[in-house]
């Protein structure tokens, strides 16, 4: 260490800096980008002509003409958007076939289901108990949509319908998929040969797959294969094809985690006398899992859109419960407005799991900074 | 080697084999049940019935077709129907998606914007909800072919289809065929259903939202040092972003293609959804006449893979050209 004498000192800081606001960052002003050259003003004027061209028409027939009360006459005689269909067959689109009467156990599961993934949000709440909770939630989803029990009426799921099983398919396939996708990432970079070339064989064959397929291949092989006497209901069927495709998405997933994962850390574990499980279990699994969080939660998004397939083998999920309310000959058949009322559901339910990666991500990176 | 790792290893040896006895297993189980149950419910088994006149008839086909053709040839139209809608679907989406990359890393508000809500509010949802809207938008909200919308000369819009100009070899020479108005549609041109219609902009619209990412994120992905480099050298914006921005981002672009334009073949299965005869489609009828569903959908997943190898192959060849060029 240098003493601090005589002419040093002047070198050395001694009170720290004070904080500097950040350098402006070298972007236009909102307007300025606008008009900052010919192509950019063209295309300015194009698009301010094109909306010019459109909002007016877009705003009679949504709300100026929209028809907001009243009932099949009302939306014949307008000419504007016919939500009242909305509001007298919401429900319809909504539970589905399910008994008008039991609706309020439909409702009950979509409240407790979208309760436990709001409180999972934060990631202080990813406990053993939020776990316990998630597992105790989607099985008495179950038997309360189901009922036979508890004096409820039982409802099969050939009658069960709408957004209940639209999150009831996400949240199954994921539960299911998940530990199944960590066997499948870890055999495929294990050095046991057989294990490894059975799980690239399922990787990659059901990756190759459309989904649409394999809903419909899971639909007319799996009564075949199963032995007679056996049947297996619509909603099972489209539940295991949609596993697969969630245990094979995710495997790979996690395998880029796994792959991040520098070997030292296991060496290290194993130098302090972990066990193989152990280091798998505390080390090695927590960390790759970590780094693909955002991935993963990008996963979920596909996956929840792509429940909206499940209307080829016959289950009446969101979008399939919405085409047969607008089958109803009473109405007018007003599609834009329905699709649009369901194409608004998912987007609430998927842009708000990007936004949530993204912040995932930032925090990760924030970690890394650190 | 240590007694551990002898131990380890014969564990690992013990368990590879009961894995494999019991996937065997499985799919013996599996097998036994299915030959007992065609058996009982009296369904042929083999590929026979691919020989047999199809008997069913295919709205609109890339390849000639006529309902006594064998079921191997419908097979064989539907992919050929798979393949266009891919094929073009893809040309398309990477076009627009070069054009969308471009608005949204632009500095106007307006552009960048709209290409943003565009985006997010596309891949947010479900493709078959959009299918499904557009396929009702046009059999649904287009008039018939008496009031035809008429955007540009020649081409006319009617809840039938779209009608088009389309060049025609006719007498030895080229002619540009267009719709006329007959009798009760439009005749001559180039005439495509609604179906076709709907798959194609629900399709396109779908995965140019993918692409224009793709190709925004491989472009960002250059240093901006490049950028400065290229300007310091004094070479014109064109000729920066072709000789020196290009290459470069075309490396992270195309791995990510790759995937993209499989995803495209894989999501054209969702014609099924609209009633355009793809080869999911046809596979679909084929099992439905036969009951033959196992040979079905072996065909089906035997040509889907088939599909992703050559594609990935084709991808991955061109991917080791690109980055073998070091500057």
């Amino acid at each position: 260490m240098i003493a601090a004498t005589g002419p040093v000192e002047a070198f050395v800081q001694s009170a720290p800096l004070p904080p500097r606001p950040a350098p402006a960052a070298p972007r236009m002003a909102w307007h300025e980008g606008l008009f900052a050259g010919l192509a950019s003003s063209a295309a300015t004027v194009t698009i301010a002509l094109l909306l010019a061209m459109a909002a007016p028409h877009l705003l009679s027939w949504a709300v100026v003409n929209g028809i907001w009360h009243g009932g099949p006459a009302a939306c014949r005689a307008g000419e504007g958007a016919c939500w009242a269909f909305l509001t007298a067959k919401g429900p319809q689109i909504l539970f589905g076939i399910y008994p008008p009467g039991e609706r309020w156990r439909a409702i009950a599961v979509v409240v407790a289901l979208t309760a436990l993934a709001l409180w999972t949000l934060p990631p202080a709440h990813w406990t053993r108990r939020t776990l316990i909770a998630w597992i105790v939630g989607i099985l008495l989803s179950l038997l309360v949509m189901g009922g036979a029990w508890l004096g409820l009426e039982p409802v099969p799921t050939s009658a069960w319908g709408g957004l209940p099983i639209t999150l009831l398919l996400t949240v199954l396939s994921l539960a299911i998929g998940f530990p199944a996708a960590i066997m499948l990432a870890l055999c495929r970079r294990s050095p046991a040969p057989i294990l490894r070339w059975m799980s690239i064989g399922f990787i990659e064959i059901v990756r190759g797959l459309p989904l649409l397929s394999m809903l419909f291949i899971a639909a007319v092989l799996l009564p075949i294969m199963l032995p007679e006497g056996f049947t297996i209901d619509n909603f099972t069927r489209a539940l295991a094809a949609l596993c697969c495709y969630s245990a094979a998405y995710l495997a790979e997933v996690l395998r880029g985690g796994l792959q991040a994962i520098p070997p030292g850390q296991a060496e290290a574990a194993a130098a302090l006398g972990l066990q193989r499980w152990q280091t798998l279990r505390f080390i090695v699994l927590p960390q790759a899992i970590g780094k693909v969080l955002p991935a993963l939660t990008n996963t979920v998004v596909v996956i929840i859109k792509n429940t909206g397939l499940v209307l080829v083998v016959g289950l009446f999920d969101l979008l399939s419960s919405a085409r047969a309310a607008l089958t109803d000959p009473d109405w007018p058949a007003p599609f834009a407005e329905t699709f649009a009322f369901v194409a608004l559901i998912y987007f609430a339910i998927c842009f708000g799991i990007s936004r949530y990666s993204l912040f995932l991500e930032t925090r990760m990176n924030m970690g890394h900074r650190r | 080697m240590s007694r551990s790792s002898r131990r380890y290893f014969a564990r690992s040896f013990v368990l590879q084999l009961v894995a494999l006895a019991a996937v065997i297993a499985l799919v013996i189980w599996l097998a036994t049940n299915a030959v007992h149950n065609l058996a009982s419910r009296g369904i042929a088994t083999g590929f026979d019935f691919l020989d047999r006149a199809a008997r069913f008839p295919i709205s609109e086909s890339l390849l000639p077709y006529t309902p006594s053709d064998s079921f191997a040839w419908a097979l064989a139209v539907g992919l050929g129907n798979t393949i266009l809608l891919s094929m073009l679907v893809a040309i398309l989406s990477t076009a627009f998606g070069v054009l969308l990359a471009q608005a949204r890393r632009s500095h106007n508000p307006l552009a960048s914007g709209l290409t943003a809500i565009f985006v997010e509010s596309v891949r947010n949802t479900p493709l078959i909800v959009q299918l499904l809207f557009f396929y009702s938008a046009l059999i649904f909200s287009l008039p018939g072919p008496h009031a035809a919308l008429n955007p540009a000369p020649g081409v006319f819009l009617t809840n039938r289809g779209l009608y088009l100009p389309w060049p025609m070899f006719d007498h030895g020479r080229w002619l540009l065929s267009s719709p006329i108005t007959g009798h009760f549609n439009f005749e001559g041109g180039l005439v495509l259903s609604p179906e076709f219609v709907a798959i194609v902009v629900g399709l396109t619209l779908y995965s140019t939202s993918y692409a224009a990412e793709i190709i925004r994120s491989g472009i960002e992905a250059v240093p901006l040092g490049q950028w400065e480099a290229a300007r310091a050298l004094g070479l014109p914006e064109r000729r920066l972003f072709r000789l020196v921005i290009m290459p470069q981002a075309l490396r992270v672009i195309v791995p990510p293609m790759t995937s993209q334009y499989i995803n495209i073949v894989k999501n054209s299965t969702l014609a099924l959804v609209v009633g355009y005869p793809d080869i999911s489609f046809v596979t679909a009828t084929t099992i439905n006449q036969t009951g033959q569903a196992i040979e079905g959908v072996a065909i089906l997943v035997l040509i889907f893979l088939v599909i992703n190898f050559a594609a990935s192959a084709v991808l991955n060849a061109f991917n080791r050209r690109l980055a073998s060029r070091v500057r």
